[in-house]
């Protein structure tokens, strides 16, 4: 059995191999195996449908975490031509969690920053899994007011399960850096438009989510911490990171409800991971659509609509 | 006993009645030296300890009072208070944490907002209270710095701001962690409209608000041995796995770091801010405070 498939996953799972088994057998012999594999087809996705939906919190969490899950850089290559890769905070070091450059969105040119994730352990090492320091918030900040400059629209994705909590990190200011940005975001001249394509986990997920739009995969979640560190905190124990997950909302859905994201973008039959390529075309759709919306607007317009939006937060 | 019984005012005598030990009200014990204190002496010192200089933790009222002009409060915001948007409940009930903290402070939320003067010149100031919710920023606390700013824009006036807090409120989850950005966007208007804004900061300030309205102060202040970082120590030492070096976070850390301008003692708080204000503003300089008697 395949070790990267969820527990929830693996009834679909075992009904795929039986069809891979018998397509095997299909070719291999004289049988004609075509009509019971066409009806195997058929109630797998059945089962996947019914499966998805109806996932609780929890298992919206797992989905946003799954090891297959398409990363940043997955999707820029997808939506995105002519991405140059640029580097550096100018202060200290590059940030290797962080990516970010110029790009061309519909032949526009656009900065992209997104937080990529590691898929090998070794990746997985080198990208601090996934838990910005200063200098990639720093970094990013940098880049976001290149943009500001030439007038190039902004798209973040945001997928980290939080800023990194460490002695070097402390040392940089992390604070100052993330506080950095949500100041500064807020008053960008140009239009930006945040993703959360995975987790979105506390200070670490808004110093890039701050923007005209704030856009959720469908399998994404978006929560002030980790449900294992809100269940510690309050439950005193991290096994109940599940009612932690549902008692914060953390899924697209409840955040929409409660005004908080603009649009969930859904996801192909399974997740993102089953189809990448139809998950960055659908994400490319939506993006071109919001930004379509945002340039029809003078500036002066979007950057106040940008400041109304985060003071009716909570408004009374 | 009767030697000292002698020698203490017949007043305490009748306050201790025949009770043993320390009588609750009259004196107290530092929590850093153990020095036993006259209550009445440690709060003519601002609840600071006469012998180590150990700050204790005052509530956000106390705070204000002790920094604004005598007289001179007025309350922004007081009818704004906390929203179950969640119906969130962990092993108790938000609503049950609210109510539990109301009780226990006498106040609506865990951040309170006044305009006043400071030497005579006209401020808003906020302040938290640590002892609501850890001093954690709901979108009531949001709500109300915002209010607070939006009043100093609105009075061409600066904005001070005494933060002690965990962070952003769990309860709310999205609702609170936006609140980070609401509030930095505030002062990016305030700091926009070329008025200071005074970030003072007391034992803690982490998480959320540290990484957001705290550290975004013209000036920082601190008071001594605060702590102050973004994650606390406790998970810090459970992700890298080593101890933490000695004084890690505290004030003095901070300023050898770059992250602070200065380390004020609280009973030369009025006396430093008001002579940065006045400076920043280009108003005269003001006179120092003969003592440092509690206003309120």
């Amino acid at each position: 059995m395949n070790m990267t498939h969820l527990d929830f996953e693996k009834p679909i799972a075992e009904l795929e191999a039986k069809i891979d088994e018998l397509r095997r057998v299909g070719t291999d012999t004289e049988l004609n195996l075509i009509e019971e594999i066409d009806k195997l087809d058929a109630k797998s996705r059945e089962l996947t449908k019914s499966i998805f939906s109806s996932l609780t919190s929890q298992q919206v969490v797992k989905m946003a975490r799954h090891p297959l899950r398409p990363y940043a850089l997955d999707y820029i290559e997808r939506i995105f031509t002519d991405f140059d890769e640029l580097h550096g905070d100018r202060h200290f070091s590059n940030g290797a969690v962080i990516v970010g450059g110029i790009a061309r969105f519909n032949n526009q040119p656009v900065m992209v920053i997104g937080q990529q994730k590691g898929r090998t352990t070794k990746e997985k090492v080198q990208r601090n899994f996934g838990m910005p320091r200063p200098e990639d918030f720093r970094k990013a900040l940098r880049l976001m007011q290149l943009a500001e400059r030439f007038q190039i629209p902004i798209f973040t994705f945001i997928d980290t399960p939080g800023a990194y909590p460490g002695i070097d990190a402390e040392e940089r200011n992390q604070s100052e850096a993330i506080a950095r940005n949500l100041f500064e975001m807020s008053t960008l001249r140009t239009p930006i438009i945040c993703t959360v394509i995975g987790e979105g986990s506390s200070g670490g997920a808004l110093a890039i989510g701050v923007g005209d739009r704030v856009l959720m995969l469908q399998y994404s979640i978006y929560a002030v911490i980790s449900p294992e560190g809100c269940a510690s905190i309050l439950w005193k124990s991290a096994d109940k990171a599940e009612e932690a997950a549902e008692a914060m909302g953390v899924t697209p859905d409840r955040l929409f409800k409660l005004g908080l994201i603009d649009e969930i973008i859904p996801e192909p039959l399974g997740g993102a991971h089953r189809d990448i390529d139809a998950m960055s075309e659908t994400l490319k759709t939506v993006l071109a659509r919001q930004l379509k919306q945002l340039q029809s607007m003078s500036i002066d317009k979007l950057v106040e609509q940008r400041y109304q939006r985060l003071m009716a937060i909570g408004k009374r | 006993m009767s030697w000292f019984k002698k020698l203490l005012p017949s007043k305490i005598e009748t306050a201790t009645g025949g009770k043993k030990g320390v009588p609750e009200g009259i004196w107290s014990k530092c929590n850093k030296c153990s020095a036993t204190l006259y209550r009445a002496e440690l709060e003519r010192n601002l609840n600071v300890c006469p012998k180590c200089g150990f700050h204790e933790r005052l509530t956000g009222r106390t705070r204000l009072a002790i920094f604004l002009d005598e007289g001179s409060h007025e309350e922004l915001a007081s009818d704004v208070g906390p929203i179950d948007y969640l119906k969130f409940r962990d092993t108790k009930k938000y609503k049950d944490r609210i109510a539990a903290a109301q009780k226990k402070t006498g106040e609506k939320e865990a951040l309170i907002v006044m305009a006043g003067t400071l030497k005579q010149m006209p401020v808003v100031a906020c302040s938290f209270d640590f002892d609501f919710i850890g001093g954690s920023m709901s979108s009531a606390v949001g709500e109300r710095f915002v209010h607070g700013v939006h009043t100093a824009i609105e009075r061409k006036i600066p904005f001070i701001c005494f933060s002690s807090s965990g962070g952003a409120r769990m309860q709310e989850s999205v609702i609170s962690l936006m609140q980070m950005s609401k509030t930095s966007a505030a002062l990016a208007r305030l700091s926009a409209a070329k008025l200071p804004y005074f970030s003072i900061l007391l034992d803690p300030t982490t998480g959320g608000v540290s990484a957001s309205l705290a550290t975004l102060g013209d000036v920082i202040i601190a008071e001594p041995e605060a702590l102050i970082g973004f994650t606390g120590p406790r998970v810090i030492e459970q992700t890298v796995r080593e101890k933490l070096p000695e004084g890690f976070q505290r004030s003095e850390f901070l300023l050898e770091h770059g992250a602070i301008d200065m380390i004020v003692d609280r009973r030369q708080m009025r006396d430093t801010v008001g002579r940065l204000i006045a400076k920043l503003t280009h108003q005269p300089q003001p006179i120092d405070d003969q003592n440092n008697e509690i206003r309120q």
